[in-house]
């Protein structure tokens, strides 16, 4: 009995022994496998997990470049950065929320909306990002802030920067303004920095066209973050690429000064250009708009008050508003007859009235200029000498001359929405309005009225190629980009229009006797300053049609009308007469006759320029900026 | 052959000062080295502070180590008599707490007992192996080769591992029911009876599957296991991110304190479940071979213990707790390195927390009072000493 008992037991244990052996033998394979499988992930796949784990801990963040300043030609800044100042809030920083943006608008006033506003931020932001309670302080606002610092948990002053523009209103229409890119900016560019918050981009004027240089190259931040997105500290820093800086053609106190003396008019531009190098040293169009207020975003009230303007506060009306150029178009006319073989010292006899066919045509003065050679009625103005001579000339040759002088094409200026304006001809009719040219059509061609329109900016370039000899000087707002380290080639070249000097001479000679004779219709707004003189041209372009009956009544004077039936008054000139070098051009919407109105604001601008004399006063040759006077 | 409980006749015990001097101090050092890993890592977890983990946990073991030495004074012939009682009250904890959950407490595992939670799935673990011991031991090779003698003992396990899978807790679900399953190997059981039990429990898995009996995160699991590629963000998350700590680790580890992935939080339960990622990542394959090494001995400690005990109760509990020792770490670290899915078992010694700690130290007492008492006998039903 014992023995079989001892048997047994002696079998169980050879069992259990064995199988404990087998399945030791079987725990060992695991943990083997165990093993290989470590060394597998750890040291094969190591330098794979390696990057994943990179990728985790590390996010890269975009650093904005600075963006690129906008000088003036003697290095005064007119669109620089400033540091702004943010103030922020972490909600997990502080016990109470409530109780701690009531204390911070104790110090710095917040509307009842800046609060809710941070309260709803609050509601979608993790407790440990930053939540905007302020915008752009203040100096004084930020001080008052850092002393309070220990009564405000959570806040903080954050420094961003800001596109700044010294001279607000009074650049932004060449300059623009940068704003938030919008859905299609996105998807036009490819810049990531384009779908960065806060990021702004050129919208408008220089600030755009020039955006790609200005912009820089972004920079990178690699920061590292744990799961939730919370920085726990910087890895490394790459500074950004600084945009280049625009170094443009103006004389910004030209500008100012033309801006200022525009003003007294309701509405209007003008344009200030070297007659050599076609540097734009003043482009005005006034009213404006406050640059500052696109910067943060225009509420929609205030897009539909300046939308609907009628002023045109948004429009450049320098480059983009289209007038008739009225009698400043007479030398057109002028030189297309003298093409035509005119001798400018013949003859023509103005009754005040020209016959054609059926229909009469006026001439301002109702009783006539009397006899006149070409020069005396470029003094005078007279329509009807100009009716001959463009009857003469014909509508094509008119057209062709004008052309040449810069009008009817887009002056190719590197700033947005330029417009052409209109310098018809018998195939342009036909081609428009499938009709062909009448020669009544001719004749009001001739004094600058009915199809024909023009630019400021170019009655502008056409007085600088009519005082500078007969060169195809194409205006310019910029002279170098910094960043492309491409020096100012100076002067640029321009070639011959291959016209007659004895031609221009007398077109010179009519535009000086307009404003340094008696009787011009400029000589009011003559320069008596010796070696000042200026040489130019009215004009008074109709924006309604004088009918029969009307004319029969007596032709209502521009103080009787509303202001935007009224006249257009323009005037084109160059100084010094003698020598030319500056041009300038000045339109006054609605704003009556060109003698009385549009002169004598050229004059003062003339004068100013001139006293300046920023084409031949050029600190900015070795490119050296100054800060501001 | 009735199966009522004889008295189980006690060895001529060792006084409490010959065990006392029988203590292998060499096993108390391993299991502490082993906890000493999981300081060091719980230290790391914490940013390098040992609040609020370290701490804690050196208090637990402290407490598991009286607890260990306590019980590895207890006489193997009282242990096997207290098998049936602390089984039945085991699994009466199980159903209670499924009847509770069932009332609406939720998917609640423990019963709260103010000083400390119980776990009854827990507990089970400890009093199958025991009673598994108990009941084998009664039984002759001949006996069981008898296949209703082993009706008994599969329900044993097969009926608190069903009710722990309804908790549902698959992973202790899983480790009941292999625990088992090895007591039942070593114990003689039939090769072709593991065939039979393999080949019905395939069958039985795939109408599981079915039957909805799986809770859909369980399905989702096994899922995420077969492809964690496809949903990165999800369930799959864990996994993706464990593998990426543990191979970003490389060889030498990224230092302690160091490891981005825990450290960042990018590593979910890194101071629990997830330990191990962590100590792979911070102290790289060298840390994670190391620890693999010691959990090694330590079971190879336990079967050692095993072969060389004379009454077959004690061989067959110093196996049942060695085997769930080494169920608990193999599951654990196959599970953050993506080899099989995430079940939630933790890392035992090594992860935070109490409970798994416990069981692993009353296991390792188990061990320690077999291996005092290994050339003692205890009696058997069929009659007194031998």
């Amino acid at each position: 009995m014992g023995r079989i008992k001892q048997q047994q037991q002696q079998s169980q244990q050879k069992v259990f022994s064995r199988r404990v052996a087998m399945l030791g033998g079987f725990q060992a394979l695991m943990v083997t496998a165990l093993a290989g499988r470590l060394y597998y992930l750890q040291v094969i796949e190591g330098e794979k997990y390696r990057l994943l784990s990179d990728e985790n801990r590390i996010s890269h963040r975009m650093l904005f470049p600075p963006r690129g300043l906008i000088v003036d030609r003697f290095g005064i800044p007119m669109a620089t950065n400033s540091p702004s100042y943010r103030a922020i809030l972490v909600a997990e920083q502080t016990p109470n929320l409530k109780a701690t943006l009531e204390a911070f608008s104790a110090i710095v006033p917040l509307s009842e909306r800046d609060i809710a506003k941070a309260m709803r931020e609050k509601q979608h932001t993790q407790d440990f990002k930053p939540i905007t309670v302020k915008d752009d302080l203040n100096w004084e606002e930020v001080n008052a802030v850092e002393l309070n610092l220990p009564d405000l948990p959570g806040i903080s002053i954050e420094i961003d920067q800001k596109r700044v523009y010294p001279f607000g209103g009074i650049t932004s229409h060449i300059l623009g303004y940068v704003a938030v890119p919008n859905e299609k900016d996105v998807e036009r560019d490819p810049d990531p920095l384009l779908k960065q918050p806060g990021f702004r981009i050129g919208k408008n004027g220089l600030e755009r066209q020039y955006d790609a240089p200005l912009r820089g190259g972004a920079g990178e931040s690699q920061l590292e973050v744990n799961s939730f997105g919370r920085v726990i500290r910087e890895l490394a820093r790459q500074e950004g690429q600084p945009g280049g800086d625009l170094v443009t053609t103006l004389d910004i106190g030209l500008h100012q000064f033309a801006h200022q003396r525009l003003s007294s008019e309701m509405a209007g531009a003008a344009a200030v250009m070297d007659v050599y190098t076609g540097d734009l040293l003043a482009l005005v169009s006034t009213p404006s708009y406050d640059p500052t207020a696109f910067y943060r975003g225009l509420t929609t009230d205030e897009w539909q008050e300046l939308s609907n303007d009628i002023y045109g506060p948004l429009t450049n009306k320098a480059v983009a508003g289209q007038y008739a150029p009225g009698s400043t178009f007479k030398m057109i006319t002028a030189l297309a007859g003298l093409r035509a073989g005119v001798d400018p010292h013949d003859h023509v006899y103005c009754s005040g009235v020209t016959v054609l066919g059926s229909a009469r045509f006026h001439c301002w003065k109702r009783e006539g200029h009397g006899s006149l050679d070409m020069a005396n009625a470029l003094k005078l103005s007279c329509d009807c000498y100009f009716y001959e001579i463009a009857r003469r000339a014909g509508i094509d040759r008119i057209a062709e001359t004008a052309r040449l002088f810069g009008l009817g094409n887009l002056e190719g200026l590197d700033l947005p929405g330029e417009k052409p304006g209109l310098i018809p001809d018998s195939q342009w009719k036909r081609a428009t309005f499938d009709d062909i040219w009448h020669p009544g059509e001719t004749l009001v061609a001739g004094i600058g009225q009915g199809f024909i329109t023009a630019t400021p900016l170019q009655l502008c370039v056409m007085a600088a190629r009519i005082a500078n000899g007969g060169y195809a000087v194409k205006p310019r707002l910029v002279r170098r980009i910094t960043d492309e380290s491409q020096n100012d080639e100076g002067s640029p070249v321009f070639p011959s229009l291959e016209i007659s000097p004895d031609h221009l001479k007398v077109l010179r000679t009519g535009m000086d006797m307009v404003s340094n004779t008696e009787r011009g219709t400029a000589f009011r707004s003559r320069i008596d300053i010796p070696g000042m003189e200026l040489a130019g041209k009215t004009g008074t372009s109709q924006v309604r049609r004088i009918t029969m009956a009307e004319r029969a009544r007596g032709v209502l004077k521009n103080d009787q009308l509303p202001w935007n039936q009224r006249d257009h008054a323009l005037f084109v000139a160059f100084a010094p007469v003698h020598a030319p070098r500056y041009a300038c051009s000045v339109v006054v919407e609605h704003g009556g006759g060109g003698s009385a109105v549009a002169a004598p604001i050229a004059r003062d601008i003339l004068i100013e320029c001139q006293r300046r004399d920023p084409s031949r006063r050029n600190p900015n040759a070795e490119g050296g900026r100054r800060e501001m006077p | 052959m009735s199966f009522e409980l004889h008295s189980v006749g006690s060895a001529p015990g060792l006084r409490l000062t010959q065990r006392i001097r029988q203590i292998p101090w060499s096993l108390v050092i391993l299991i502490t080295m082993v906890a000493s890993m999981g300081f060091v890592m719980l230290y790391s977890a914490a940013g390098g502070s040992p609040d609020p983990w370290m701490d804690r946990q050196m208090v637990r073991y402290a407490v598991g180590v009286g607890i260990m030495l306590v019980i590895g004074m207890v006489d193997l012939p009282r242990l096997a008599k207290i098998a049936y009682p602390l089984y039945a009250v085991a699994f009466i904890l199980l159903v209670y707490v499924e009847f509770a959950g069932e009332i609406g407490m939720g998917a609640q595992r423990w019963i709260d007992l103010k000083f400390f939670q119980l776990q009854p799935s827990e507990l089970m673990k400890i009093s199958l192996c025991l009673v598994l011991a108990r009941y084998f031991h009664g039984l002759s090779y001949e006996e069981i080769g008898r296949p209703w003698v082993l009706v008994p003992p599969t329900l044993m396990a097969v009926l608190p591992a069903g009710l722990v899978l309804k908790q549902p807790d698959l992973g202790t679900a899983g480790m009941l029911l292999m625990v088992g399953g090895a007591v039942f190997f070593v114990a003689g059981v039939r090769w072709w009876k593991f065939a039979l039990v393999f080949v019905l429990g395939i069958a039985g898995s795939v109408a599981a599957w079915n039957s909805g009996f799986l809770h859909d995160y369980q399905k989702a699991r096994l899922l995420t296991f077969l492809d964690p590629s496809a949903d990165a963000l999800g369930t799959g998350y864990h996994i993706t991110q464990s593998k990426i700590a543990l191979g970003s680790g490389g060889p030498w580890g990224k230092g302690l304190l160091q490891g981005s992935q825990a450290q960042l939080e990018f590593l979910p339960e890194r101071h629990t479940d997830f330990i191990f990622t962590m100590l792979g990542e911070e102290l790289g394959m060298v840390g994670g071979l190391l620890v693999l090494a010691l959990y090694s001995l330590l079971v190879v400690y336990g079967l050692a213990i095993a072969l060389r005990t004379r009454s077959h109760f004690g061989r067959l509990l110093a196996f049942g707790v060695t085997m769930n020792i080494f169920l608990y770490f193999f599951i654990n670290t196959a599970m953050v390195m993506g080899l099989i899915p995430v079940v939630g078992i933790p890392l035992p010694l090594i992860s935070y927390g109490g409970t798994a700690m416990m069981t692993v130290m009353v296991g390792f007492g188990l061990l320690m009072a077999v291996y005092i008492q290994r050339d003692h006998r205890v009696g058997r039903r069929t009659s007194g000493e031998d």
